[in-house]
């Protein structure tokens, strides 16, 4: 048989919610993924990611779909069932803006370590939304992986006045560790979004 | 680290000429949310990068049949259809056990979302969600109710053809795709922006045929739609990680 052509993308709407993230949203419907990524014993530095996601009127946007795949703190991706159920850590998360004060999107999570291949400890994101007829992909490194940033060829690969798009920014704070990243769709300061 | 273009996991590149563009000024959403800069290319693979990690518990038995999955005091109003097909990569191979999510208005055009302030009637016996995943050969099947058209602001009597959302990872992260399925001989197909942004002799990859085939007698209408994904551009040999 002759293979077809790529599926067309077409954009997730605003009404993505109860088939999604339903849980999140108080529908009745169980939810497959959420936006808690480690339990309290799973190994490494627990963390609060946390951010907005605005467009090209800087206003914060309420029904964005933000998912997240990332390695554990020894750079490791689980991938069984059995593996999630031993280390508490499931490497994916997925999550909406609308349920949270000012569109703010969050999960709770472990910092991810080096990846075997040696690129610096990363988040890859995944951000769909009424309006976007395509998923972005981008991508969330460390403020305090200075060291490791510098090394890291993704970043390399990326305009130095356009790197700060990328960068979490970390925030220490009696309940812990936050690290603060904000999208912006368009406008000054546009995130890097990755053609992958 | 290996370059993405030695990476014996590399994906076939997303196919930039069947995808609709970011920017399309008829769709008003676009506008203030589409990126004006070009993509970066991303100097790493992210074929090795699987789909997130779920059980195959993860969808139950009736996950898949919208006109079962939310009863609560009878049986959904509308046209029962048959929506099937199969998921496969871009080389034409299966993608097996996947997870395929969907979600759709209600016969009336209504979605259970808070937030849908459409004037039509909510069905307290459809919630309008269901997921599957694909067998080994990358079929699935959902049962549902044929959803309606419905209103949107876009423009003036803007209406929305009758569709159902589709979301899928495939294998890989990088084969994400979220999507929309329209119905054949819909005559809104041709005034939705949202459709019509996809490059013309690409479109009509949206739209499921109608199936005899799948139709079940005296029950309800069968739809076929497949899906193909970003697939795996060569094969890893054997004994590596």
């Amino acid at each position: 048989m002759t293979p077809a052509g790529q599926t067309p993308s077409q954009t997730v709407g605003p009404f993505f919610a109860y088939g999604l993230v339903p849980r999140q949203y108080g529908y009745e419907l169980s939810s497959l993924f959420g936006a808690v990524l480690a339990r309290p014993d799973t190994a490494g530095l627990a963390i609060r990611l946390t951010g907005q996601v605005f467009d090209g009127n800087n206003e914060t946007i309420g029904d964005a779909l933000i998912e997240i795949r990332q390695a554990d703190a020894q750079g490791r991706y689980p991938g069984s069932t059995d593996e999630i159920a031993a280390s508490g850590f499931s490497g994916f998360g997925r999550v909406g803006t609308g349920t949270l004060p000012g569109n703010a999107y969050e999960f709770r999570t472990v910092k991810p370590g080096v990846t075997p291949d040696g690129q610096a400890p990363h988040i890859d994101v995944i951000v769909s939304m009424r309006g976007l007829l395509s998923h972005v992909f981008t991508r969330i490194y460390f403020s305090d992986e200075e060291a490791a940033n510098a090394r890291d060829p993704v970043l390399d690969s990326v305009a130095p006045e356009r790197r700060p798009t990328l960068i979490a920014q970390r925030i220490d704070e009696a309940g812990g560790v936050t690290y603060r990243f904000d999208i912006r769709m368009h406008g000054d300061h546009e995130t890097v979004f990755f053609d992958v | 680290m290996t370059s993405p273009e030695k990476s014996p996991f590399a994906l076939s590149p997303r196919d930039w000429q069947s995808q609709p563009p970011y920017l399309h000024p008829p769709y008003k959403s676009s506008v203030a949310r589409a990126p004006r800069h070009a993509l970066v290319p991303l100097k790493a693979s992210l074929g090795e990068l699987t789909q997130p990690v779920y059980g195959h518990d993860s969808a139950s038995d009736i996950d898949h049949d919208l006109t079962r999955n939310a009863l609560k005091n009878g049986e959904p109003i509308g046209e029962r259809i048959i929506v099937t097909g199969r998921v496969l990569d871009d080389a034409g191979r299966p993608v097996p056990d996947t997870l395929v999510e969907i979600w759709q208005a209600n016969a009336a055009g209504r979605y259970v979302h808070r937030t849908d302030q459409h004037d039509a009637p909510l069905d307290p016996n459809f919630l309008g969600a269901g997921r599957t995943l694909t067998d080994s050969q990358g079929r699935y099947r959902f049962v549902t109710i044929k959803p309606g058209a419905y209103p949107w602001g876009n423009h003036h009597n803007a209406w929305r053809p009758n569709h159902i959302h589709f979301s899928l990872f495939g294998l890989h992260f990088a084969s994400r795709l979220v999507t929309q399925m329209y119905f054949p001989g819909d005559p809104l197909l041709e005034l939705d922006p949202i459709y019509q942004c996809t490059p013309e002799g690409i479109r009509s990859r949206l739209v499921a045929g109608f199936s005899l085939d799948h139709t079940e007698p005296g029950r309800a209408l069968g739809y076929e739609f497949d899906i193909v994904l970003r697939g795996a551009r060569a094969t890893p040999m054997q004994g590596q990680p």
